[in-house]
């Protein structure tokens, strides 16, 4: 067991500064209005830093050093921006422990997923967009003997990207990696519940890009986010959240009749048929271990599986199994590697949890393990800890239908494959799904079957770069995690060149 | 808690607390007249999202549920829902509470330090016996 020293402790991997300002132009620069806003880790409630609140000025000014630093920018070669990419992700890697620690203090989350999952991703990611800008080719149409159509990539200029809480470095990540690749630059608004992991990142990457090509604007989002993503300044609008600001973004944007990119979240059905339980061996604990993963970041997951569906016909033995493991996870302070599960972000995060504990039983559901609040002592009494909590119910119920964003899972039982494609399909979304089988022809159908951008088979909660992923239905529009979003972040320039000196003849 | 059914009193799909009438008599000295729209989805969603009347354009895909009186507000607050998200939530009763928090979206009340929240319970059979249907919005008087 590893105990991490809080942040500006002695023998801390990192310090936080007592204050940040918004980094524009490849400096900080203070607030217009001179307002900061206190940041509080969910670890133990106490503020830890205050932050810029950023107003339309703000932006304005981040939106002017990106569009003074976007041309050059654009003009670099792909080597050059590749290198670049390669470059953060070393930088990164040198400092994953102190990373770690920064993002665990700023959203609660236990440092052994931090440690293990949120940064070596995210520097995978950047080293993901390196290759794959390297990689990428134009292509040419050739139209007919004398014709040939040429199609450059371009990139879109300065873009918006707005991130959420949950993964604030991975998720600022997603965005930035594909959007720099391309030659764009950016100004980045971070959520106001984790608006510091990103700075202390930017300060250690800072002298690797030229001024202006990340510009950070903290603050709230109707003081902020709003200015940024209704600005006519931005080519693109990236945005992960919820439904009603997702459908914001795109009323501002069709105003100016720009892109969006929009990941929006979901109600994941994880499946698992009865031959799953055919043997106890190690398959089926790795099934138990993704049941479980509804914990994994507090569930504070867009593709939290949140809905578990367990095939009738091993339904009472496998849930049995199921509730003992989950009742196996270690709570505790989210510094310390044996931790399972850490704090949620934020006081409202915690009182929505509490208000769908409070309606899942209202409705009828059972509660088979958890249910209610949890309290540490000491230092960690003031934070927001729930406990992990298994309801068993039916479709029907909102705690079936809505994403809770907590360590909360709602188990039925279905009959045949029918079912369960019928049962996992009825959901206003479709971000993620998983599908548990011994039979792979089984499990091959159910995938192809279910309404969902991403249906992990016999694996859940894996996010590798080169494997796609956005939404189906409700939950947005977009494919991250790939390729396919560098595309999102460049214009196809189309020269038709024709090499013939004889007339058409029309005039 | 969410208010409870009170004897007398026309049945309603949305309540608030007085605490979220507070909030919002201050919030409509600052903004005027007032919206909300209950988010679904991940991150912040499932939470009232409150705007400035008319900023976030309600259509054919969405409903009204209730149209709150507030005392010391000239024009009641409407409260409106995807329809899609409302055939899934037309069983339950919504009041409209506020907690402290950081808040997110574009929700006017974030930079207060609080945040609006729902607190659901089941509807009565007779309160869902009262209710009129929940008007769809678009067309021309929006």
């Amino acid at each position: 067991m590893t105990r991490y020293a809080a942040p500006g402790q002695d023998g801390a991997a990192m310090t936080y500064q007592s204050r940040y300002d918004h980094w524009i132009g490849g400096e900080f620069v203070a607030p217009a209005r001179g307002m900061y806003f206190e940041n509080p880790t969910p670890v133990t409630g106490q503020p830890f830093t205050e932050v810029a609140r950023g107003t339309a000025e703000d932006v304005e000014r981040a939106l002017d050093a990106a569009h003074g630093a976007a041309p050059a920018w654009g003009r670099t070669s792909a080597a050059e921006r590749a290198n670049i990419l390669n470059k953060i992700a070393d930088r990164m890697e040198a400092n994953l422990e102190a990373l770690a620690v920064a993002e665990t203090w700023d959203n609660g989350k236990p440092i052994r997923e931090t440690l293990a999952a949120d940064m070596p991703l995210a520097i995978d990611h950047f080293r993901y967009f390196a290759g794959a800008l390297r990689a990428q080719q134009g292509s040419l149409s050739e139209i007919d003997d004398d014709t040939v159509a040429y199609h450059f990539h371009e990139p879109l200029g300065v873009v918006a990207q707005i991130i959420p809480w949950n993964f604030p470095i991975l998720m600022a990540t997603w965005k930035l990696a594909p959007a720099l690749a391309a030659g764009n630059a950016v100004v980045l608004k971070p959520a106001e519940q984790t608006p510091a992991s990103i700075h202390f990142w930017m300060s250690l990457v800072a002298d690797l890009l030229p001024p202006g090509v990340i510009n950070i604007v903290n603050g709230f989002g109707v003081e902020a986010g709003k200015p940024l993503a209704s600005s006519p300044r931005v080519a693109k609008v990236a945005f992960t959240g919820e439904t009603t600001t997702g459908r914001l973004i795109m009323q501002y944007a069709s105003e100016n009749i720009k892109p969006v990119t929009l990941e929006l979240g979901g109600k994941s059905p994880n499946i698992f048929f009865g031959d799953v339980s055919s043997a106890e061996d190690d398959f089926y604990d790795k099934a138990l271990e993704g049941f479980t993963m509804f914990a994994l970041n507090q569930g504070e997951v867009c593709t939290c599986p949140s809905r578990a569906l367990i095939q009738q016909s091993h339904y009472h033995d496998f849930l049995a199994a199921a509730v003992a493991r989950t009742e196996k996870i270690t709570s505790g302070h989210p510094l310390d590697t044996e931790t399972m599960i850490g704090a949620q972000a934020s006081n409202d995060q915690l009182e929505k949890i509490l208000s769908y504990l409070d309606i899942g039983k209202r409705e009828g559901a059972t509660v088979l393990t958890g249910g209610q609040r949890l309290e540490l002592g000491g230092e960690l009494a003031g934070g927001y800890y729930v406990q992990p909590t298994i309801f068993e119910g039916s479709n029907d119920m909102r705690v079936f239908q809505e994403e809770i964003f907590g360590p909360v899972v709602s188990v039925a039982q279905f009959t045949d494959f029918a079912d369960a494609i019928k049962i996992a399909n009825d959901t206003l979304y479709g971000l993620g799904a998983g599908v548990w089988s011994r039979d792979l022809n089984t499990a091959y159908r159910a995938g192809r079957a279910i309404q969902a951008g991403r249906v992990w088979t016999n694996c859940y909660h894996a996010y590798p770069a080169h494997a796609a992923f956005g939404g189906y239905k409700q939950s947005g529009i977009g494919r991250e995690n790939h390729l396919m979003m560098l595309e999102h972040y460049q214009q196809t320039k189309n020269l038709l060149v024709s090499y013939s000196a004889k007339k058409l003849g029309f005039f | 808690m969410p208010t409870e059914p009170t004897a007398g009193r026309p049945p309603s799909r949305v309540d608030l607390t007085p605490a979220a009438a507070d909030l919002l008599r201050r919030l409509h000295g600052t903004h005027g007249s007032l919206m909300f729209h209950q988010s679904g989805g991940c991150c912040d969603g499932s939470s009232p999202m409150c705007f400035p009347e008319g900023e976030f354009r309600t259509g054919g895909s969405d409903v009204l549920l209730a149209e709150l009186a507030v005392d010391g507000v000239d024009r009641p607050v409407t409260f409106w829902m995807s329809a899609s998200q409302y055939e899934l939530w037309r069983h339950t009763h919504l009041t409209v509470d506020v907690v402290p928090g950081r808040g997110s979206g574009f929700s006017l009340e974030a930079p207060e330090g609080v945040r609006f929240l729902i607190r659901s319970r089941l509807l009565t059979a007779d309160e869902a016996d009262g209710l009129p249907a929940a008007r769809t919005g678009g067309g021309p008087d929006h």
